[in-house]
């Protein structure tokens, strides 16, 4: 008996290392490949950023030199506009499914349609984007890539929101009708503002996702190699530019490329902290 | 002030469920009424009934009467504004998360419009002091948020941002049944004050608490009302054998 429980209580601790052991494995299998592409940037990118880089637009072929800043705020123009259409819209498409079309046939639908458009490949969506936007405008510009990573946005939005609401407990919900609150007014200022961290971080997703999409810019922002900050007109993008200095046989462009892509990383990790520096500056302690 | 409740052939179903038949009863003004009787009983619907909570529930549905001072709420208002007048206390402590203090006890105020600044500064002191809660508080008002208080001081909180909306009759549904015996009496202490200003409906498992706090006692039994009495007599001299059984402990 008392052997028979030794054994017992020796094979518990075994099987608890062994779990607490391979849940350190995946984690640390999960964020190698993370750490490794940024070391292999810093290395490969680091020594081509200076000044100029972040100062000049592209050099014309043939010259060494020249810089990304056009396609730096390029990117921050599309991202933002993608950012207007996309995150509204998102998150009212989850508000939606989440409090008052729920079990209809319209939420339902809409469901589905997001959860399609979440698997389409994102040179579709540039396609998609080609035909409604620059096809009846006749000519390429910054509206439409915007346009294309707004769409890509919605539906990881809309889902995450989706969840988020869903998860805010009945309990709360109830408290605010209980003190006479009309619905909507619950929802938007009692369900929404308690599930809002998730929804945010949702939206910081959708935001990272597109920010190093290239295949629905080819057609729709199309690129630029000079200076140009009009949604009228095409417009340079980090990822674009990356694209085809890669492809290009100039080592110096190899360079350049190198360092956009370290720049983009960064870039992308600034603006997902500084959201979340900002949206957690009101919460107050002790805030489950 | 508080006003008194007239409950006329009130019948509550949540889908075929026919949760309550035929309740019938007066809840005297400015008295605590306690409601006792086993799990599933229709103390609860009973309860929700009487502001409208019932229904947001959207498979449940109602037919009946029921008066609060001189209001029809099923006829003459909406349940937005009977809601107001009735207050509601949940079961389990429900603050809201995200809010400060201040902000939880002003949240009915504040989402129904309200935006003196100064005067929700006095309603949100007197509503916490009058739950027993302001000396606890007073200095983190705004600092600490709803759901960093302990359980019954949540409890108590959300007693504090029932009344600051100025209710005339506070439901109160097991308000004590997830706290420990030290902040349950606080919060019987508190129905022991509140109920010459309100008029309180409280929902029980606990006899002994219904004996405590309540001049008036109803017996729920699977959704009908069995008997309703003044408290003394409910627990020293039932008229009904069922009553009898359930506070005897003979059944649920």
């Amino acid at each position: 008996m008392r052997t028979e429980y030794k054994l017992r209580s020796r094979f518990r601790a075994f099987t608890d290392h062994a779990a607490t052991a391979i849940a350190v494995l995946s984690t640390i299998v999960v964020v190698t490949p993370l750490i490794a592409i940024f070391i292999y940037l810093l290395i490969r990118g680091f020594g081509s950023l200076n000044v100029a880089f972040f100062t000049k637009v592209p050099a014309p072929v043939g010259e060494i030199g020249g810089g990304m800043a056009n396609a730096i705020v390029g990117s921050a123009v599309l991202l933002g506009l993608a950012s207007l259409i996309g995150v509204p819209i998102g998150i009212g498409a989850g508000i939606y499914l989440a409090e008052f079309g729920r079990g209809t046939r319209m939420a339902y639908a809409i469901r589905f349609t997001a959860d399609v458009l979440n698997g389409v490949p994102s040179i579709v969506m540039g396609l998609a984007a080609f035909s409604l936007v620059v096809i009846p405008q006749k000519h390429f510009s910054a509206f439409a890539g915007g346009v294309a990573l707004g769409i890509m946005m919605i539906p990881t939005i809309c889902r995450s929101s989706e969840e988020m609401l869903l998860m805010v407990p009945h309990a709360v919900r109830e408290a605010a009708l209980g003190l006479g609150v009309p619905n909507w007014r619950a929802v938007l200022s009692i369900t929404v503002k308690t599930a809002s961290p998730g929804i945010i971080t949702g939206c910081m997703l959708a935001f990272a996702r597109v920010a190093g999409e290239t295949a629905p810019l080819l057609f729709t922002a199309l690129g630029n190699q000079f200076w140009s900050t009009s949604l009228n007109e095409p417009i340079a993008a980090l990822p674009l530019q990356i694209y085809v200095y890669a492809l290009s046989p100039y080592d110096d462009w190899h360079r350049l490329a190198w360092a956009g892509a370290l720049v983009l990383i960064v870039l992308i990790v600034l603006a997902v902290s500084l959201v979340r520096y900002v949206t957690s500056r009101g919460v107050l302690k002790g805030t489950s | 002030m508080g006003v008194g409740i007239e409950v006329t052939n009130l019948n509550a179903w949540y889908g075929t469920n026919h949760t309550l038949q035929d309740i019938n009863l007066n809840i005297p003004a400015n008295h605590a009424t306690a409601l006792i009787g086993p799990s599933g009983c229709g103390k609860s619907t009973f309860v929700r009934c009487l502001n409208r909570m019932h229904e947001t529930n959207p498979i449940a549905r109602v037919t009946g009467s029921v008066r609060i001072g001189d209001l029809d709420i099923y006829q003459d208002a909406k349940p937005v504004e009977i809601r107001r007048r009735v207050g509601m206390v949940f079961q389990r402590p429900n603050p809201f998360p995200t809010m400060s203090i201040y902000d939880n006890v002003a949240a009915g105020l504040k989402l129904n419009g309200f935006s003196n600044r100064r005067e929700l500064d006095e309603i949100v002191e007197k509503s916490l002091k009058n739950s027993a809660l302001w000396d606890e508080v007073k200095d983190d008002l705004r600092k600490k948020s709803g759901a960093s208080l302990s359980g019954g001081q949540q409890q108590r909180l959300c007693i504090a941002r029932a009344l600051a909306v100025d209710p005339e009759v506070l439901l109160m549904d097991e308000p004590a049944s997830a706290l420990d015996p030290v902040s349950t009496s606080k919060i019987e202490d508190l129905i022991f004050q509140l109920k010459s200003q309100y008029t309180i409906v409280i929902v029980t498992h606990n006899m002994q608490q219904a004996a405590r706090v309540a001049e008036k006692t109803g017996f729920f039994l699977n959704g009908r009302m069995v008997e309703f009495d003044s408290t003394h007599k409910i627990f020293t001299n039932p008229s009904d054998k069922r009553t009898e059984d359930y506070i005897t402990g003979r059944f649920g």
